[in-house]
């Protein structure tokens, strides 16, 4: 980033500053909020609706609970299962992306965009249609002679990886994309001129060069997966239960609002360490392809 | 590059991309089927889209998404430009505070949706403002502002800052310089962001499900509950529809960019 050329303001100026409505707006929505539910995790639930402002350590002490320990263990590995997923499918799609030509390159990122862009529901929806009994994987499974009846794919754990692997790749495409695409391929080719194999070209030049990308999609990847309690629902049925969804049926159903905090502050302490270890690997505060 | 190696390459994209087209490609199919309940196919039909349009409920989502999805992403447009362009002239301070302004910016794109939903609920609550529409345009603002934050932002890096600076030097007041040269030059970025914010703020179940109230419905609340409670060929027609006009929006985006290459000064949007 270069500063010279910016137009300077007098002090006075910058105090009224055109961004502070988003600072405001961001400090009143998103940071406040974010302090009431810490505070609100150490309260105690009153009667069937209210909360108490008593302090309590009870609602932290509930996580450790066998069943909801139980509950987060297998969020964090359905979240590392469809990271580790997105980002082996996801990783050579942007890496080839990039070697394509211009044009290509333009129809496939329209391609990308459309599904994207597609309500997330809907595209929900024909995996069920997929993967339900007697559904159209088990007849095609049937009729091509591998499966002799139906496989029950639906409110199974494999549905809910595929649902999610299937919602988040887009993000994994587009960060490795972004880093593959500023890729000098001059290096590469200069690698394999001095003697390089393909394989060693790749591992020693185009893999680090294009890591940051790959890092910011398993991040863009991992977050996201840890809340999506929609698509364990809709795909597990309740067969698959994250952290998400507990904390969905805390906050609508049992209406038992600080133990909910309590669970979300816990699943933001775990997003933020992940965070944070990414910067401390990649040694750096920006996202590749965020937008 | 070239030779079986480059075949290979192209047939692992096509392949991926196909797999992503499949469970579109089955709604829309299913959504002409005559039968109501298996997979299995019974003959061409319309008779569910017959269905939908007679469905009041649905037409009502509809309009609350739509209200919800223009109303929360031109503020979020507002909100977010001034922002992008307030932060490159304050020039924030290198260090410690400067970095917690940047991270303050993108805040809510980076904390888990699920979070966000909870703690909007939970001061919302607090403040004791009745969940609904006004509640869900709160809410939806708020995440779109940092991605248009991001768009327009990295569009000022990109820019020549010498024209807002002659304008300045010419005479120009600052609004004028912003007016005539600067927001012309980032319209692109703004445009691209209210689509995306548009696309995100239609597409929300997370944060929706959290913030709406009971009489409140919105498109993708409808479907989720839809989906959970029973599957009908009516939601196949449903999502159909709403696909036709993301591919419609999507295309109008893409003609929308060509243009403002020729001509930057130009009504772009609708």
């Amino acid at each position: 980033m270069k500063n010279n050329g910016k137009l300077r303001l007098p002090p006075k100026a910058a105090l009224f500053n055109a961004a502070l409505p988003m600072f405001i707006f961001t400090l009143a929505f998103v940071l406040g909020p974010m302090i009431y539910m810490v505070v609100l995790s150490f309260m105690q639930r009153e009667g069937n609706w209210g909360v108490a402002a008593n302090f309590t350590l009870r609602n932290y002490a509930r996580i450790g609970e066998p069943v909801y320990l139980a509950t987060f263990a297998q969020s964090v590995r359905l979240a590392f299962t469809t990271t580790i997923l997105t980002g082996a499918l996801g990783y050579p799609f942007g890496y080839y992306m990039a070697r394509l030509k211009p044009v290509w390159r333009g129809r496939v990122m329209l391609l990308i965009i459309i599904p994207f862009w597609t309500s997330s529901l809907m595209r929900l929806y024909g995996w069920i249609i997929m993967f339900r009994a007697n559904g159209v994987l088990d007849s095609m499974l049937l009729k091509l002679g591998f499966a002799s009846g139906p496989l029950r794919l639906l409110y199974t754990y494999p549905a809910v990886v595929t649902g999610m692997v299937y919602a988040l790749i887009p993000f994994m495409i587009y960060s490795v994309y972004a880093s593959a695409e500023k890729l000098d391929w001059a290096l590469v080719e200069a690698a394999r001129n001095l003697g390089a194999s393909r394989f060693k070209a790749f591992a020693t030049v185009s893999f680090p060069l294009t890591m940051p990308g790959l890092f910011s999609g398993i991040v863009l990847t991992f977050i996201p997966s840890m809340g999506l309690f929609f698509i364990a629902d809709i795909l597990g049925g309740n067969k698959v239960v994250l952290v998400g969804n507990v904390i969905q049926e805390q906050l609508m159903k049992a209406h038992d609002w600080p133990y909910a905090a309590a669970l979300s502050v816990m699943l933001m302490a775990m997003t933020s360490l992940f965070i944070f270890l990414y910067r401390r690997l990649t040694r750096s505060g920006d996202l590749e392809g965020l937008v | 590059m070239r030779g079986a190696k480059g075949r290979g390459r192209k047939i692992y994209i096509a392949l991926l991309l196909t797999l992503m087209y499949v469970p579109i490609v089955l709604v829309i199919v299913y959504s002409f089927n005559q039968s109501r309940l298996s997979s299995v196919w019974s003959g061409f039909t319309l008779s569910w889209y017959r269905e939908l349009f007679r469905d009041r409920a649905i037409f009502e989502a509809l309009r609350n998404s739509l209200v919800l999805a223009v109303i929360s992403s031109f503020s979020a447009a507002v909100i977010g430009t001034l922002g992008a362009v307030g932060m490159a002239r304050l020039k924030p301070p290198p260090g410690k505070i400067g970095k917690a302004m940047e991270y303050l910016s993108i805040l809510p794109i980076m904390i888990p949706e699920i979070i966000l939903g909870m703690v909007m609920l939970a001061f919302f609550s607090l403040l004791g403002l009745p969940l609904g529409m006004l509640t869900l345009i709160l809410a939806h603002t708020c995440f779109c502002i940092p991605y248009i934050y991001l768009l327009v932002k990295a569009r000022l890096a990109g820019l020549d800052k010498s024209f807002a600076e002659a304008a300045r030097n010419l005479g120009a007041n600052e609004w004028r310089a912003f007016r005539d040269i600067t927001f012309p030059l980032i319209l692109p970025a703004v445009v691209s962001g209210i689509l995306l914010s548009f696309a995100m703020s239609f597409d929300d179940v997370i944060i929706s499900v959290f913030v709406t109230g009971p009489h409140t419905n919105t498109l993708p609340i409808r479907i989720y509950s839809q989906m959970k409670t029973g599957v009908t060929p009516k939601t196949n027609a449903l999502c159909t529809l709403v696909f036709a006009a993301t591919v419609l929006l999507c295309i109008l985006s893409t003609v929308a960019a060509r243009i403002r290459v020729k001509t930057p000064k130009k009504e772009q949007s609708k």
